[in-house]
């Protein structure tokens, strides 16, 4: 994870098109600017930024699905759940299902969970659109690269 | 009016929170019924699943920025009913 930069995702460990399902991984790191705020001696992992996470992993699965053809938006998130606290240096595992893929939008379910019990949780819905240009596209496919997107999944292409 | 726009009228009031009986069949979804792009997509979500079909929004957006529809074709309740009426049949033709 690099926070200041919205890499919320250290790698991509499982993705499965036809089930529609991603597991991803990050650790939390031990330092950064937004401990020092959020709190003072008591850091945690911002509410916000786990959404986020979950909507980082849903988001690759969504660009799988769509062989790299299209850019998913967060648009909503229903039914989040924040179940416990989530500290510097934890390790985290999470798992993303699209629920429905709509035209021009998806409809996923994510969850994000620490040593096997779910910590939080959403449904999360994306407005799905052609990338905004070129440059974007080729953006994402070097974050692609970086995540050990899988290849033969759109990110060669 | 149909079992259609029955269904699409409560699916509309329980995700937007308006009232059941101020839909009609000649309720424009958006001008009259005030439902922004935002809870359209929710609303798409549940047609998509109550009826099995996957309505083409982003067809009907590029022909109504095209010129070539108007908003009243697709987002009038009553045509609404009848393009969700034709994509069941067409799902099982």
């Amino acid at each position: 994870m690099q926070l200041d930069y919205f890499q919320l995702l250290d790698r991509i460990v499982e993705l499965n098109v036809q089930k529609r399902t991603i597991r991803t991984e990050a650790t939390v790191p031990l330092t950064s600017t937004i401990f020092e705020g959020h709190f003072p001696g008591y850091p945690l992992m911002p509410g916000v930024l786990l959404l986020e996470t979950m909507a980082q992993t849903s988001g690759w699965l969504i660009i799988a699905l769509t062989r790299f053809e299209r850019m998913p938006f967060l648009a909503a998130f229903k039914e989040a759940k924040l179940r416990s606290f989530i500290t510097p240096g934890q390790q985290l595992s999470i798992s993303a299902k699209v629920e429905h893929e709509g035209s021009g939008f998806a409809v996923a379910k994510s969850a994000i969970s620490v040593d096997g019990k779910v910590a939080c949780d959403a449904e999360i819905t994306f407005r799905v659109v052609a990338f905004p240009s070129p440059e974007f596209r080729a953006h994402m496919k070097r974050e692609a690269a970086r995540l050990k997107f899988p290849t033969g999944a759109g990110a060669d292409g | 009016m149909s079992s259609t726009f029955d269904t699409v009228a409560k699916l509309i009031a329980e995700t937007c929170d308006i009232p059941a009986d101020t839909i009609t069949p000649e309720s424009h979804a958006i001008n009259d019924l005030g439902i922004d792009s935002l809870d359209f997509l929710d609303i798409a979500f549940a047609i998509d699943k109550a009826f099995g079909i996957k309505l083409p929004l982003e067809q009907w957006t590029q022909e109504v920025n095209d010129g070539k529809a108007t908003t009243e074709q697709y987002f009038v309740m009553k045509n609404l009913c009848t393009s969700i009426d034709q994509l069941v049949a067409a799902r099982g033709a």
